[in-house]
């Protein structure tokens, strides 16, 4: 089996795209609606790995919610201690009045910005919006990032060994929801001593993650960002999620959850779920763009059911799923797409506008043209609530080509509305209640 | 030029601005349509107190807003203002915008949904100088106040003083207040002010009272 990646050796995650091409279609796009772009014009003029970084950091831990102050969960299970991984960038205000939590999504991790060391070519998942000078400028700001209960980065999840001794969690691991990865990272930031946030920022299921902060610890924040989210997973998400789930837990390798101690493990379940996943963040049109029907070699059918790679689509989607396997575990996967597929904020506090109803935070919600995975009517419902319990709301809808994943890829246009964003929200002080 | 920016710099947009800001009730609540980079609603917050919300659909001039630390939603006003509940605001602003929005009833109605009263700002097509050009040229009018030509027009109605009223009766609205703004000043009352005025405030309401 061929598998190539299709961006050259500059390919570092599933998030590289052909800029170029794509930026010239959305200045297409956007001229058509007749929007001025200047900032999509910069995006591509402009090298991201050029900029300032925050160098080289290291990945922290903490460990909290020790016995007998352990965790319950929403789905009854109780735990602790827990293991929190989790990254700083820029330096904490005397005032304590700086600080800005990152929410990663669902296969991302505490490692948003900078190297891990000197000779690391590949940066956090985050870095060009992560930075000095950039979209959160740590310069100006102290940065938080860290990995979802749940996962497979350093914080505890299924892969980490149980509180009983008896070898890792597996599916043994206590059910999460999206608030329980809350109420952990909320843990987090009362440990670093910060009592009020700048901003709660986040993406997809991060974007689900801010929301249900302003629900769940509305004096917490002074500032609520969502990108490319909604207030709850719509039926064709969970669908996608059901798809990945049942592909490795049909593998072989799974066996119901405890594979750690053998070689592979549930791998092609794995890399298959990835690749289904990984459609839902394309859209039509950048997927067209970057692909279209071409072939991986040659210009002529081979006529052999055997090779899986022929069309540059497969070959990308196989590479992705490959790269995935390598960093990630199928017991989080499944653990946190379910939470994903649970959340609902309206249920979980009774109605949205319960949920909007206790906190002064202001919002910046943002949803992408092309996302089918998080329509811009998700985002509007939420902003539509906010409005009706006279909540600060801006909404801004963004040009893009690249459907789901633009929020991990036009850095410039979303640095463009989340900088004033952020320096008014800063300006106005802490009005601590 | 660009067709679908709502927010045009006027050749008198100060004026206007003072003029709005003079109907505006200290404290209440407005929203603005087509709001630009925000002065008129910052205006408003920072000299009358007001709760403003902005609505916008270019990104440059909606980032201006955010940058003056206003609340905006970026949206199409042809789509209608479906995420704004009922009543939500004393009063809804439309300066210089109504001739370029595909459907003007909709629109019309939208701002009186959302609020009790609405302030528009409408160019006159009716001035004499536009009727000379018609009559004289027997071309469609580019005057100093509607610098456009027709095929590359932000204007997508033309409508006069008249019109206006007209419109507004037909939907079942007050004008409650018409000012005519002629060579740059407002005119209360004016004689011939269809003739006259380059553009014109009104005040509308739901009812009568």
């Amino acid at each position: 089996m061929q598998e190539v990646p299709l961006s050259g050796p500059g390919v570092r995650d599933c998030h590289n795209r052909d800029r170029t091409a794509s930026a010239d279609k959305a200045h297409g796009l956007a001229r058509r609606r007749g929007v001025i772009e200047p900032m999509a014009i910069e995006m591509s003029t402009t090298n991201p790995a050029d900029d300032g970084s925050v160098g080289v950091v290291e990945t922290q831990t903490v460990t909290l919610f020790e016995p007998p102050a352990t965790l319950t969960l929403a789905g009854g299970g109780r735990l602790g201690p827990v293991t929190v991984a989790y990254e700083t960038y820029g330096t904490l205000s005397p005032e304590r009045d700086n600080a800005i939590f990152i929410c990663h999504a669902l296969t991302g991790d505490a490692h948003a910005a900078g190297v891990h060391d000197s000779s690391d070519e590949k940066p956090g998942w985050w870095d060009d919006f992560v930075g000095p000078g950039k979209g959160l400028d740590t310069d100006r700001y102290y940065v938080i990032c860290a990995n979802v209960l749940g996962g497979c980065q350093g914080t505890t999840g299924p892969g980490t060994t149980s509180s009983d001794g008896d070898g890792p969690w597996g599916l043994r691991f206590p059910f999460l929801t999206v608030d329980d990865i809350v109420r952990v990272h909320a843990g987090l930031v009362e440990h670093l001593g910060i009592s009020r946030l700048l901003a709660v920022i986040g993406g997809s299921l991060g974007g689900m993650q801010v929301l249900e902060w302003a629900a769940r610890f509305p004096d917490r924040l002074r500032s609520a960002i969502v990108l490319a989210s909604g207030a709850k997973l719509a039926a064709r998400g969970i669908a996608f999620n059901a798809i990945g789930r049942r592909a490795i837990l049909v593998d072989p390798g799974f066996n119901d959850g405890n594979y750690y101690d053998q070689d592979e493990g549930p791998r092609f379940g794995l890399a298959l779920a990835r690749m289904v996943a990984h459609i839902t963040y394309l859209s039509e049109d950048s997927i067209e763009l970057k692909f279209g029907r071409r072939l991986q070699q040659g210009d002529s059918f081979a006529y052999d059911l055997t090779r899986e790679t022929e069309f540059q689509v497969e070959s990308y989607l196989h590479y992705q799923g490959k790269r995935f396997v390598e960093r990630f575990d199928a017991n989080s996967y499944l653990f946190l797409t379910r939470a994903m597929d649970y959340f609902d904020l309206a249920s979980t506090h009774g109605s949205l506008t319960r949920a909007f109803a206790q906190t002064e935070a202001r919002f910046l919600v943002t949803s992408y043209s092309t996302d089918w995975l998080f329509p811009s009517s998700q985002g509007r419902e939420v902003v539509r609530t906010l409005l009706d319990v006279g909540r600060d709301v801006t909404f801004v809808e963004f040009d893009s080509v690249y459907g789901h994943d633009a929020f991990l890829i036009e850095h410039a246009q979303l640095a463009g509305v989340v900088v004033p964003f952020l320096e008014q929200t800063f300006a106005r002080g802490t009005n601590v209640p | 030029m660009n067709a679908s920016r709502y927010s045009m710099p006027g050749f008198d947009s100060g004026l206007i601005d003072e003029l709005l800001l003079d109907q505006v009730d200290s404290g209440s609540r407005v929203i603005d349509l087509g709001c630009g980079d925000g002065r008129l609603l910052a205006r408003l917050r920072d000299e009358r107190n007001c709760q403003v919300l902005g609505i916008e659909l270019g990104l440059v001039e909606l980032t201006g807003a955010i940058g003056r630390g206003l609340s905006v939603i970026q949206t199409d006003l042809d789509r209608g203002l479906d995420d704004i509940p009922d009543d939500s605001f004393d009063t809804a602003v439309l300066s210089q915008t109504l001739q370029e929005v595909r459907r003007p009833t909709t629109v019309l109605r939208e701002m009186l949904r959302v609020a009790q009263r609405a302030l528009i700002v409408v160019p006159n097509f009716g001035h004499w100088r536009v009727r000379l050009k018609v009559v004289q040229q027997g071309r469609a009018p580019v005057t100093d106040a509607l610098p456009y030509e027709w095929y590359d027009t932000p204007n997508l109605h033309v409508c006069s003083m008249h019109d206006i009223r007209d419109l507004v009766e037909q939907l079942g609205f007050f004008v409650i207040r018409e000012i005519p703004i002629i060579k740059g000043r407002p005119v209360e009352r004016a004689w011939w002010a269809n003739l006259r005025a380059d553009s014109a405030l009104y005040v509308v309401e739901r009812t009568g009272e």
